[in-house]
């Protein structure tokens, strides 16, 4: 599977490192190119340097051919743009976005995009664990 | 009309002071403690501190009773979620943003924001005007109706010089509705016949407007 990751943070690098392992083809964009020292030495995916939300960018990540697309910045906005450019303007089949917000998340999952929510995710899996402590 | 600006810049201060003059229920939205300091000493009430794009705020300040949202943030991802959260969740009738980068439009558009105003595009059609040599400029894009208006210098060599429009091979979308002659302005018929250094003004739709270009020889 061809996929770009949009975002090399925590979660952007690990997230490319572990697809790269299993044999996809990877590129991950982000602004900054410190970010791409996060990712594994044995990564062989590609790396570009430059703005999500940019057409050119997304072009030049291979976005015409990518079989899915992901947004992992810090920012719930500039995930939410991107994605939707994956999906309206290129026509990317899998488009997955994180977004920090639970609010957002429920509108823009009305709206069709698939959203992660690891505020609620995280909040529940820590809810869940606190309750099996006090057995 | 109650309208809600999200974005404290000097876009959205002028705005909001323009409307408020105007006698319109107007208020600002202002993320940054700082920037809300300097503009609620100007705006009192008619500005709060809070982030456009987050549902909580926006509730708070009675989204769902305002007929327009204006996204004038610096940001064009902040000013699309603004206006898509008004429209999907506060069911908000109107929601203009502001595209700074003017190949967004597409999507905007594509995902229902209702009026998008690029400055960047704006000044380009007029700095384009200026240019010697010019021969073909986009206006102003009637989104609902997809056409554009479109301004047409016609230079002396051009191939449509001395022809009555009846013999131009127009697209079938599309009329010449004005021209400029010198100081004159003329609402053509099918004899009025294009001179050279004529300003034609033509309303096009989306999918003619290459054609029309080619049948009135604008070569760019």
């Amino acid at each position: 599977m061809k996929v770009i990751i949009l975002g090399c943070g925590r979660v952007g690098s690990t997230l490319a490192s572990m697809m790269d392992s299993e044999g996809h083809q990877v590129s991950v964009i982000d602004a900054s190119s410190d970010s791409f020292r996060r990712l594994d030495s044995t990564f062989n995916g590609e790396t570009i340097l430059g703005n999500g939300v940019d057409e050119d960018v997304l072009i030049k990540a291979g976005i015409r051919e990518a079989d899915a697309f992901a947004a992992v910045t810090n920012g719930d906005n500039r995930n939410i743009m991107a994605s939707q450019l994956a999906r309206e303007i290129f026509g990317v089949k899998k488009v997955v976005c994180r977004i920090y917000d639970p609010m957002r998340q429920s509108t823009y999952h009305e709206l069709g995009l698939e959203t992660i929510c690891p505020t609620i995710v995280g909040a529940q899996m820590i809810s869940d664990a606190l309750k099996k402590a006090s057995k | 009309m109650y309208i809600i600006i999200g974005g404290g810049g000097d876009v959205g201060y002028y705005l909001t002071r323009s409307l408020l003059d105007q006698g319109h229920e107007t208020l600002l939205l202002e993320k940054s403690p700082l920037r809300f300091q300097t503009l609620s000493d100007s705006l009192g009430q008619a500005v709060v501190r809070g982030d456009a794009c987050e549902a909580r705020t926006m509730e708070e300040v009675g989204a769902s009773r305002a007929d327009v949202v204006i996204a004038v943030t610096g940001e064009d991802e902040d000013n699309l979620v603004i206006c898509q959260m008004a429209k999907r969740r506060f069911k908000v009738g109107r929601t203009i943003a502001r595209l700074n980068n003017p190949k967004n439009e597409l999507l905007f558009q594509k995902l229902g924001i209702d009026v998008t105003v690029s400055p960047t595009k704006a000044i380009l059609s007029l700095i384009e005007v200026e240019l010697p040599g010019y021969t073909f400029v986009p206006l102003m894009t009637l989104r609902r109706a997809g056409l554009e208006i479109v301004e047409m210098h016609v230079l002396t060599d051009s191939p449509i010089v001395g022809k009555p429009l009846s013999a131009i091979n127009l697209p079938r979308s599309s009329n010449v509705a004005l021209i400029i002659r010198d100081k004159d302005f003329i609402f053509p018929t099918a004899d009025t016949r294009i001179l050279a250094e004529d300003e034609v003004y033509a309303v096009v739709n989306r999918e003619g407007e290459d054609s029309l270009r080619k049948a009135l020889g604008a070569t760019r």
